[in-house]
């Protein structure tokens, strides 16, 4: 049997390449083109040609509204690179961002197609221009619109951002297990200085615990530096059959496991226990597919929305336990560089910007790759990171990937 | 009229009418099953504990408590000026009966989990559109139902 068959689900698939477009506030690009800058450098990255594609997944696809969440679908890729594919699929409805990904993996996996470019692009920084955060949806604010679906259980009371719902969430952490403000920081802090060492972070300059406790509030518990931050970018991945490592100049990432799991109600407030929310079940799910647990992991990257949920991602996937959090992070020590658990070594979305979940991936694949220059993580006895966990979404959307480095 | 914020007003169907339009005669109202008694929020077309479809409307007494809650001060919405407290409020009747709600009569200081609440309908009338919104203010009297 080929190595591919011998291997089980996921493990049959690679991340081969990986590419990122410019990244910044405010850069009025067309977000296709950012989107072509990033393909194209990941499928260089896996030492292919565009005429090796054979799959396009992408989150959350073509959607007008909110303003420069998404714009590019797998349509306007596939055509303004004329690939011809096996398999595509754009959507939402996904155990979070990574849920991209995930699809991509699975069609990898099953035969459908070797090589499946991963894309997930972002223009909310220019599509908000000096208005209002663009990413609250509230139908124009007047008239004749009226609320559907979930919204219409949160616009009525002016519950308009997930920064309400995440702060409720934070809150009822903070009353249960004694979570504080100081303890919180450390995930915008810890991101801060990880981000002083990426020259493609939005925000690089030092971030002081006086500085933190001292800005505006969002929503409680949440202060403005617990709001990642809106960006234009794009960040692109290609996925290959695990056979493709061996042509690959550099190691590949393969995929050990992933997390998909929703056993809770499917919803914001409705979530049984919201202090957790869906990441307990993807991160269940995680360790139950590996034979390795969280002390085998070298880098951890946590999507950071907002700072609370980074802290559940850290609990879920038992890096602590539940509700110990806040102790876990305290100090910042456990999560910096050079700690237990390096964290969000990029910056996070809180300090390098709102890439939305593929951020996330695009740094693990950097780290264990060894690329990080200023910022590559060196584990204690000069070891190089060899396992990489990543998670991304928050409330009810979350996914989770292990991903090891190997050829 | 105008010591009440502009809201955005929920899209009315058969299934959420109960809910939006209850307070119309003070009362808040869920489905609820009538074979095990599960009352349904959102609103669905069956109990999803026993899986039938034996649904009728019923008023719960419009108590309950804080289960979390957050002081928004970002102006998300024109007019709708903040601080104010968007919470979720538990039902007396039921553990997992939530609803995310305003607490109002109250200075958002003072809200605090697990704080007793009652519910308060504010009537929203836009050009004969009619909604009556669920608020909760804190019941002084201590949740004597």
């Amino acid at each position: 049997m080929s190595a591919f068959e011998e291997l089980r689900g996921e493990r049959r698939a690679i991340v081969s390449g990986i590419g990122q477009s410019q990244v910044g506030r405010r850069i009025y690009r067309d977000p296709l083109d950012l989107t072509v800058d990033a393909a194209l450098e990941a499928i260089a990255d896996a030492g292919l040609d565009p005429s090796d594609i054979d799959g396009i997944a992408t989150y959350p696809g073509n959607m007008e509204i909110p303003p420069g969440f998404s714009g590019v679908g797998v349509t306007e890729l596939q055509d303004a690179l004329r690939l011809e594919l096996n398999w595509f699929a754009g959507g939402m409805e996904l155990p979070g961002q990574l849920g991209a990904v995930v699809n991509a993996v699975l069609a990898v996996s099953a035969g459908l197609c070797d090589h499946v470019l991963c894309f997930r692009t972002v223009w909310e920084a220019s599509a908000q221009g000096d208005q209002g955060r663009a990413s609250v949806t509230m139908g124009g604010g007047g008239g004749a619109y009226r609320a559907s679906s979930f919204m219409q259980w949160t616009l009525p009371f002016g519950a308009a951002s997930a920064a309400n719902w995440i702060g409720m969430m934070a809150q009822r952490h903070f009353h249960e297990y004694g979570t504080t403000r100081e303890q919180l920081a450390q995930i915008a802090l810890n991101a801060r200085a990880n981000a002083a060492l990426n020259p493609k972070a939005i925000y690089r300059d030092p971030m002081t615990m006086d500085d933190y406790l001292s800005v505006r509030m969002i929503s409680t518990p949440l202060c403005l530096y617990d709001c990642d931050a809106p960006a234009d970018g794009s960040t692109a991945v290609v996925i290959s059959r695990v056979e493709h490592a061996a042509a690959l100049d550099h190691p590949a990432a393969r995929v050990e496991a992933m997390g998909t799991a929703l056993r809770g109600r499917p919803s914001w407030d409705q979530f049984d226990d919201l202090t957790t929310m869906a990441l307990r079940d993807a991160s269940a799910m995680l360790w139950e597919r590996s034979d390795l647990t969280p002390a085998d992991v070298d880098v951890a990257e946590l999507y950071d929305g907002f700072s609370f949920i980074t802290l559940c991602w850290l609990e879920a996937l038992g890096f602590c336990a539940q509700g110990e959090g806040g102790a876990f992070i305290e100090g910042g020590g456990a999560i910096a560089r050079d700690g237990l658990l390096p964290l969000n070594t990029h910056g996070g979305q809180l300090s390098a910007g709102r890439l939305h979940g593929f951020g996330f991936l695009h740094e693990a694949c950097v780290q264990l790759w060894g690329r990080g220059d200023e910022r590559q993580v060196v584990r204690p006895g000069g070891r190089d990171p060899e396992v990489a966990v990543v998670g991304a979404g928050g409330g009810p959307l979350g996914g989770c990937l292990l991903l090891t480095k190997g050829r | 009229m105008s010591d009440k914020p502009f809201r955005v007003l929920p899209r009315l169907t058969d299934a959420n009418e109960p809910f939006w339009l209850g307070g119309a005669e003070g009362e808040l109202r869920f489905w609820r099953c009538q074979d095990c008694g599960y009352r349904l929020h959102p609103p669905g077309p069956i109990c999803p504990r026993c899986r039938t479809k034996h649904l009728a409307v019923e008023a719960v007494s419009g108590k309950g408590t804080v289960f979390t809650y957050t002081i928004n001060h970002q102006p998300w919405i024109p007019t709708f000026d903040p601080p104010y407290v968007v919470a979720i409020v538990e039902l007396a009747e039921q553990d997992d009966l939530r609803l995310t709600t305003n607490i109002v009569g109250c200075d958002p200081d003072e809200v605090t989990i697990g704080m007793p609440v009652r519910v308060t309908f504010e009537h929203y009338d836009d050009n004969g559109y009619e909604v009556w919104l669920p608020l909760f203010e804190p019941d002084v009297a201590g949740g004597a139902a």
